[in-house]
């Protein structure tokens, strides 16, 4: 038999597996005749009685095929019909047979079906008194296939079916070994426990995340119930109680949660909790926001300062000019109303005599202007005022014929600042000084500059202090202007970075950087600690200054072509320079305002170019003859600066290199930082007098009165000088000496692992736990210990109901329904699942 | 002149009303006694405080200094040993923690058995369970009796009720294996137990032949444990160096993982399903996640001998461990290096070792006949602590963990006395395994780049996994 033959049994039993009976021989007309042929085959070794039957059917199939098949089939059966008749013969010349059949087989390599061997008697009789014929053989194709003709719409697809099993050559796969299924086991066996396992995943993460875990788990909660489960637990049994809770129930009165009634619950559903809680908010809001308003109002009401009043009148009436225009803007007749009660007003100060400094009150005034800063301001104010109110209105129909003056009136932010500082820091008022008229609006620009730059050179350090400090006391009077003021002088700092280069390469010479570097050093050694940033923002100003004053000067020393090409480049880049986000927002605020004063200054610069120039010069010479070893200490004669030798050396490529060094010290002036650095160090390495003397004990105290200088002296402590810094003598070098090993024995020398940075660690360290600094309640919380057991209460391991609880309970999340039905049982248990919850976390 | 009146409407004669006469301008304090008076004189003093911080300066500077005693004083008051119940008359081989009963403890001998009771450190029952040695006990889940395994290829069960007057020491049960049993568990619930010898037995209580039989080409096994939260789990250690996931209902293993060295014992976690230690000849222990074991999530290292024996804290959080170098160690579940050492003079190799289920005792049975009571923490008071003590123990506890990153507190509170041997071992290992890893540098920076893989000290001590 072919080997493919199993497999087209196995596909017509997958079709007619129910379809067995006896007469199935007779309806295989319509099989191929190669098949019939191997099938009778197959049938040699079958039993006589039963080739009788083949051949009767065989025979009648016949019939209806050509005349070659006919021919084979014939002899064919003759076969078969002999060994039949051998057969009878006796079993054991069969059994001779067929092993002899078998041995030939194997010789020609291809296996034969094995012939089972019958040894019970049930194979041929069952039970059931059937004949069990052929019982222990595989079904056969033929044995199938006489159901074909009953439904012939299956036959075509079947038939197709049959050619293609025939074609195809493969046979089933061999069983697994043992091993290999046991390993397939195994691993689905694993990832069935590791999934089932895995549902512990959150229950443990939450364990680890838990703020304090409370063992054994699972506990009661003690203490008083709350009274709904007390009461939730409890039924009426006395015919009393019921009554009475029949009677509840027909008013509709909680009885289970004496919480809320229906139409409390219906009053609640109204308006939502959340609405609610907005509402209230929004309203407190108000609230807060009214009584804030009045307190404000009340207080402004109380103060007497009339400093403080007339700023706010100031900035009332620019807010009532703003209002103004915009209503010329929407309502020109209101707008012409109030013109008019502006004209009234005007005739009336031009009428009266106030503000004219011609009072009781201005007179003496006038006297004491002479020496009281205060009064000339109060009579300049004075002044102003009747200027600014007898002023001629212009009415903003003829705008073409405005006047300068009336547009700095209009305008409302910038000009209307600048005014008072004018008169401030008016040099005439002011008495002290003995200069030009001409600066005048050079100080314009930059008032608190002025004195320092131009006061007398033989003024000593004390007078400047004392300018400085009345100059922050009218920075503090104008506070709106104080802004615009800071804004300027960041502006000019960033201009002050450019030009280094730039003069550098227009002197030549190397140490040009330094000299000017060590002015600033100068400056700042002049000055306290506390005033240097003031300072630096003198000197920063004074770089743009004399950067801006320059290029007149400079000309006829150097060759024109290039560096006018190149100054201007310079300056831009100054301006547009970028480090930080914030100051990118900075430029976009600024840059319109720092455009025009940059621009004026240009002006006055080319202006005044003899006189302040000249002036700025000397000073300037002045102080670029400092010499570096001078300010560095003896030993310091050479010093190696990373400029020097590039500027020299490399004459040819100036160019390139001078973009590369741009590039590398764009902002920094390398030397001169050290040097400030170090001399910072040193000075607060140096012990200072501590003062403890206290004001008022043994002798009068109070306002205004200082302690005695003996007192002074007597409660001035010195404090030993410490021992000689390291670096004393080594003028390139800072040795910090800030690490103290005594402390540093208590010190935390790593960032420990939990933390990313060092402020994290420091704000832990920072914030007490104890009761000194906390109350109980906090101190409680915060020393809550992590894992709190019970003496003598025994911890059973974690339980699979505390998953299935958990689980149930992300599915259903907290919220408890107050009118479910579940009965009371089983509501207390969800309430104490919560209470736990809560315990965990 | 109206001030005596006054006085006397108000309920507090000696505080009277706030009075202000508008003519004299007189003003009188006033206290709401709310503030200051005790309901009942039970009550403490109330003392108010003002907490602006500018009124108590140097915050971090005190706090260190407290930070600082409280962490001396805890190594002045770290006296953890407790008692020593001697009574056995060989080494004792194993221990077993009673799930009710906190005072009642049992274990085996070489020879025999004994049943303790912890609170007054005294026997309480003695019974000749089996020829040679015990090698496992265990007690049912519901604490009435017992089951033993020893070297005479016997299962027994034995009442936990001591026989009445004239009443014979008997077991409930016996069971005659074929092999000698290495080791025994009980289910968490169920009645069924585990024995592991040649192979891993599931015995039902009723029945007196295994309902399933495990083996995996091994022919000996040295431990098994059910898993204390999904109940059908087990794992057991076998000597060829492996640890082999069961699970109860299937027909087959699950999953072994080959380690370097055997595994002598191991525990599962009692609050985490899927995590378990295991103790290793190597002088580690493995902390292990039954999904991913190729490779230990933690390695526990400082013993400078084989670890006998492992059980884990009831509340899952440490484990403590004993060796066969003398000492009783306790590791935090997820650190690499102990917290605490156990030892005295005269305790020798520490078999056995358990863990009190209140999570307060820890008990070593070890080869001298002895079996010690520690306490857990080593510093802790005993006892019941009054409100105000439980407070400052609370306090104290987090100054320590506050500070402890600082070099004073951290050495004090790192200090821990060891004998000179173990001392000289450890530094011994540590130039060893100096040594080696210098090596290992050396080598990988001679050869080509990436043929020598860095491997992890997690990884080095799997050989593999086997599905």
């Amino acid at each position: 038999m072919s080997p493919n033959m199993p497999a087209v049994e196995h596909a017509l039993l997958r079709q007619r597996t129910t379809d067995l009976t006896p007469i199935r021989h007779l309806h295989c007309t319509c099989v191929s005749s190669e098949f019939l042929v191997k099938m009778a085959k197959s049938k040699a070794a079958r039993k006589s009685g039963e080739t009788m039957k083949i051949t009767s059917s065989c025979e009648t199939v016949v019939q209806g095929m050509d005349d070659e098949d006919n021919e084979e089939l014939q002899r064919a059966l003759a076969d078969d019909i002999i060994s039949a008749s051998e057969d009878e013969g006796g079993s054991d010349d069969e059994r001779k047979h067929c092993k002899l059949l078998e041995a030939i087989s194997s010789l020609g390599g291809k296996k034969r079906k094995k012939l089972t061997e019958r040894s019970e008697a049930s194979i041929q009789v069952s039970e059931f008194t059937v004949n069990a014929e052929g019982e222990g053989d595989k079904i056969n194709l033929s044995d199938l296939i006489g159901t074909l003709d009953k439904t012939p719409s299956a036959l075509i697809k079947t038939k197709k079916q049959l050619k293609n099993l025939q074609h195809n050559q493969s046979t089933l796969e061999t069983p697994l070994t043992r091993k290999e299924t046991e390993k397939i086991q195994r691993e689905v066996a694993f990832e069935k426990t590791s999934k089932e396992v895995s549902r512990w995943q959150s229950v443990v993460l939450q364990n680890q995340k838990a703020e304090q875990l409370v063992f054994p788990l699972n506990q009661e909660p003690s203490g008083p119930k709350r009274i709904e489960h007390v009461v939730a637990g409890w039924k009426a049994q006395t015919p009393l109680e019921q009554e009475i809770f029949s009677l509840l129930r027909m008013n509709k009165q909680p009885l289970h949660d004496p919480v809320l009634t229906p139409t409390e619950e219906a009053s609640l559903r109204a308006m939502s909790l959340e609405e609610a809680k907005i509402r209230r908010a929004e309203l407190q809001k108000t609230r807060v926001l009214q009584s804030y308003y009045e307190a404000k109002a009340k207080r402004g009401k109380k103060i007497k300062s009339k400093k403080y009043h007339r700023v706010q009148k100031k900035v009332m009436r620019k807010e009532y000019l703003k209002q103004f225009d915009e209503m010329v803007k929407t309502d020109p007749a209101a707008a012409l109303e109030e013109l008019k009660k502006m004209e009234l007003s005007r005739m009336k100060e031009r009428m009266s005599l106030k503000h004219q400094n011609s009072g009781k009150w201005a007179k003496s005034k006038a006297i004491m202007a002479k020496y009281d800063d205060g009064a000339r301001k109060a009579m300049q104010k004075q002044l102003e005022v009747n200027k600014d109110l007898t002023q001629k209105l212009v009415i903003p129909a003829d705008e073409d014929e405005e006047d300068e003056e009336e547009s700095a009136e209009t305008l409302p932010d910038f000009v209307n600042d600048v005014e008072p500082i004018l008169d401030q820091v008016n040099p005439w008022m002011r008495g002290k000084l003995s200069t030009e008229p001409m600066m005048e609006e050079s100080n314009r620009l930059d008032p608190p500059v002025w004195p320092r730059e131009v006061g007398k050179p033989g003024e000593g350090q004390d007078e400047q202090e004392e300018d400085e400090e009345q100059m922050e006391e009218t920075e503090e009077e104008s506070l709106l202007r104080g802004f615009e003021e800071r804004r300027k002088l960041r502006q000019t700092e960033d201009v002050k970075v450019a030009p280094m280069p730039m003069e550098e390469n227009d002197d030549g010479k190397k140490a040009e950087i330094l000299e000017i570097s060590d002015y600033d050093e100068e400056a700042v050694e002049i000055s306290d600690d506390d005033e240097e940033a003031g300072l630096s923002n003198f000197t920063s100003l004074f770089h743009g200054l004399v950067n801006h004053m320059e290029p007149p000067a400079d000309q006829p020393k150097a060759g024109p072509g290039l560096r006018q090409g190149e100054s201007p480049a310079l300056l831009e880049e100054g301006l547009v320079r970028v480090r930080t986000l914030e100051d990118v927002e900075l430029l976009s605020q600024d840059i319109s305002t720092s455009d025009t004063a940059l621009l004026t200054t240009q002006i006055l610069g080319t202006e005044e170019t003899d006189t302040q120039s000249a002036t700025q010069q000397a000073d300037k010479k002045r102080k670029k003859m400092i010499d570096p070893n001078e300010v560095l200490t003896k030993e310091a004669k050479v010093i190696e600066m990373p400029l020097a030798p590039t500027a020299v050396e490399d004459v040819e490529d100036k160019e390139e290199q001078r973009v590369i060094i741009k590039e590398a010290f764009a902002g920094d002036d390398v030397v001169s930082d050290f040097l400030k650095d170090k001399r910072k160090q040193e000075e607060a390495g140096r012990p200072k007098v501590i003062d403890l003397t206290l004001p008022g004990w043994g002798e009068w105290g109070g306002l205004g009165l200082q302690p005695s200088r003996s007192k002074r002296k007597r409660f001035r402590v010195k404090v030993a000088p410490p021992p000689p810094r390291q670096d004393q003598k080594l003028p390139n070098i800072i040795i910090a000496e800030k690490r103290d090993s005594s402390i540093a024995a208590h010190q935390v020398c790593q960032l420990p692992f939990p933390f990313e940075k060092p402020i994290q660690f420091e704000r832990t360290i920072r914030s007490p736990v104890g009761r000194t600094w906390n109350t109980q309640n906090a101190v409680q919380k915060i020393t809550a210990p992590k894992v709190v057991t019970q003496l003598g209460a025994i911890i059973e391991p974690i339980a699979r109901e505390d998953l299935i609880k958990d689980n149930r309970q992300a599915v259903t999340g907290p919220s408890i329904n107050l009118e479910s039905d579940q009965g009371p049982q089983k509501k207390r248990r969800s309430q104490q699942k919560k209470q736990h919850k809560r315990k965990k976390n | 002149q109206h001030l005596p009146a006054l006085t006397a409407l108000s309920p507090f004669p000696e505080f009277p009303y706030f009075i202000h006469i508008h003519a004299m301008k007189v003003k009188v304090l006033s206290r709401n006694p709310d503030d200051y008076v005790r309901e009942t004189k039970l009550d403490i003093q109330r003392v108010p405080r003002n907490y602006d911080p500018s009124l108590h300066p140097f915050e971090v500077p005190r706090e260190y200094t407290r930070a600082l005693n409280a962490t001396k004083l805890e190594r002045v008051f770290a006296k953890p040993f407790l008692a020593s119940l001697d009574g056995h008359r060989d080494g004792v081989n194993c221990m077993a923690k009673h799930p009710k009963s906190l005072s009642t403890m049992l274990s085996g001998s070489c020879d025999g058995e004994v049943v303790w009771n912890l609170t007054k450190r005294e026997c309480v029952r003695t019974l000749q369970a089996h020829e040679g040695f015990v090698r496992g006990m265990v007690v049912r889940f519901c604490g009435t009796s017992f089951f033993t395994v020893g070297d005479d290829k016997t299962i027994k069960q034995w009442k936990m009720e001591t026989p009445g007057y004239g009443e014979e020491e008997e077991p409930l049960n016996t069971i005659l294996g074929k092999s000698v049993f290495t080791s025994i568990d009980h289910h968490q619930k169920e009645g069924v137990f585990v024995t592991c010898g040649q192979q891993v037995d599931i015995w039902d209580e009723q029945r007196s032949s295994p309902i399933r039989s495990f083996s995996w080409g091994v022919d000996s096994f040295s431990c098994v444990r059910f898993n204390p939260v999904e109940t059908e789990l087990l794992a057991s250690c076998a000597s060829d160096r492996s640890i082999v996931l069961y699970d109860m209902r299937e027909a087959t293993p699950l999953k072994k993982v080959i380690m370097n060295m055997r595994s002598n014992t191991l525990c599962w976690n009692p609050m985490e399903a899927y995590n378990f230690t295991c103790s290793n000849e190597d002088y580690n222990l493995y902390t292990y996640d039954m999904r991913y074991l190729d490779k230990p999530f933690t390695v526990h290292m400082d013993h400078v001998s084989a670890v006998l024996d492992v059980d884990y804290s009831p509340t899952g959080k440490e484990f403590v461990s004993a060796s066969f170098d003398k000492t009783i160690r306790i590791f935090p579940k997820d650190s690499g290096h102990s917290r605490e050492v156990y030892h005295t003079k005269r305790m020798q190799h520490v078999i056995s070792i358990k863990w009190s289920s209140d999570n307060k005792y820890i008990l070593s049975a070890s080869d001298e006949m002895n079996i010690r009571l520690w306490k857990a923490n080593a510093a802790e008071k005993l006892g019941l602590l009054a409100p105000r003590e439980k407070a400052a123990v609370n306090y104290s506890q987090k100054l320590k963990e506050k500070f402890q990153h600082h070099p004073q507190i951290r050495r004090i509170s790192h200090h821990r006395h060891l004998p000179k041997s173990i001392y000289s071992q450890t530094k011994e290992l540590r130039v060893m395994k100096e040594a080696r890893r210098r090596k290992e540098r050396n080598v990988r920076k001679h050869s080509k780049p990436g043929s020598m893989p860095v491997v992890t000290e997690k990884e080095k001590h799997v050989v593999t996994v086997v599905k």
